[in-house]
């Protein structure tokens, strides 16, 4: 009886743990949503444009999840340092400039960031700061 | 006794509703005025406020076509001053003016007038890219390229919008984002910040307006 008392608790602790531990993600995930919609509508939006729907042929929708999901190493680098490549986007060829974003500190991109992969359709959970700017350290 | 009351006051009524109906709504006239004497169709002399008016130009448009003020007279139109490589406020204004081209897309009375001030890198064929990948064809929304003196002086001295170089800003030029509306005699009507969606979405219930007061 006693060794099922221990057995349990033990059990309930471990599975206390891993509650607390999601808990304390969703509690990063809300605030990194609400941070990176900030930044987003001050620095994104007008060209990503408030669904994420782009600007016509001149700026590429975010809702192309396939593209986010290939890409999601690389999104932290392309958000600071802005890109001058083709991309294909939902289908259709984008090549015109983004700028660069230095003045957006690590933890500002990983905000962003995960805003626009979990906004406009786009459902990737949860990155952390710390993973972005190892990201951040290896562009090219 | 009650009856006569009642139908005075539902006349009086409708007498007031249908008089405020006719009070036409107008917009007003923006920058300098003066009185001038001008005569009538009669000959009368008489007392008239002249407004400040755009003057002539010609430019180049999007196709590399000389185009003048030829191709806006007799319309109303609305005007605005970019550059294709803006990155902050260009963007925004011109996502929002397309609601607006679009509601008015098939209307022959109204037209769209970009100008560009950076009159380095924006030539003609540089407009036309941007136009087309904006989602612009045809020639409603004319994109228009000159020298750096005829821009700017139209910009501040005629359409009232500050523009200027600035090595300081983030792509090298300021500028205001204004929505400039012209009426059919060249006046200006009214400046709509086109980076403010509540303000475009005037400048798209009052070119209707401008319009109408050219329907009596
Ligand atoms: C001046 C317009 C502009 C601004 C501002 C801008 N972008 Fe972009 N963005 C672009 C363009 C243009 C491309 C395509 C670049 C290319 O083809 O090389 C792009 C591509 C992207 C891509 C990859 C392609 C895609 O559609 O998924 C992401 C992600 C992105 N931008 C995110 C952002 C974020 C986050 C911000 C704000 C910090 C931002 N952008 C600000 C114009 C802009």
């Amino acid at each position: 009886m006693r060794k099922y008392v221990i057995n349990s608790s033990l059990l309930l602790s471990v599975i206390a743990v891993i509650i607390s531990c999601q808990n304390q993600e969703t509690i990063d995930l809300h605030n990194y949503m609400s941070n990176g919609k900030d930044i987003y509508k001050a620095k994104c939006q007008n060209c990503h444009g408030e669904n994420g729907e782009g600007l016509g042929q001149l700026a590429p929708p975010l809702t192309d999840s396939v593209f986010l999901k290939t890409n999601r190493d690389r999104l932290a680098c392309i958000i600071k340092n802005g890109a001058n490549e083709s991309f294909i986007i939902n289908g259709k060829e984008y090549k015109e400039k983004m700028p660069a974003f230095p003045e957006l500190a690590d933890i500002d991109v990983a905000q962003v960031m995960v805003y626009i992969t979990n906004s406009f359709g786009n459902k990737q959970g949860f990155v952390p700061y710390a993973q972005v700017s190892k990201n951040l350290q290896n562009c090219k | 006794m009650n009856k006569i009351i009642s139908s005075v006051a539902i006349c009086l009524l409708s007498i007031t509703i249908l008089s405020s109906c006719q009070q036409d709504k107008k917009l007003p006239f923006y920058g300098e005025r003066h009185a001038e004497t001008v005569k009538d169709a009669a000959g009368v002399e008489k007392i008239d406020t002249v407004y400040q008016t755009i003057p002539n130009w010609s430019f180049l448009n999007q196709d590399s076509v000389v185009t003048t003020n030829k191709a806006t007279d007799g319309k109303v139109y609305v005007a605005d001053f970019f550059f294709t490589s803006c990155t902050t406020i260009c963007p925004t204004m011109h996502r929002n003016l397309m609601t607006v081209y679009k509601e008015f897309n098939t209307n022959p009375d109204v037209m769209f007038v970009s100008h560009t001030i950076d009159f380095k890198y924006d030539r003609p064929y540089v407009l036309k890219k941007y136009a087309q990948k904006l989602g612009v064809d045809g020639s409603k929304w004319l994109f228009l390229y000159g020298s750096k003196d005829s821009v700017y002086t139209l910009a501040e001295k005629n359409y009232l919008v500050a523009v200027g170089e600035d090595s300081t800003a983030k792509d090298g030029y300021i500028h205001q984002g204004y929505l400039v509306l012209i009426d059919k005699d060249r006046r200006i009507r009214g400046a709509y910040d086109g980076t403010k969606e509540d303000q475009v979405e005037q400048l798209r219930k009052d070119i209707p307006v401008l319009l109408a007061e050219y329907k009596k």
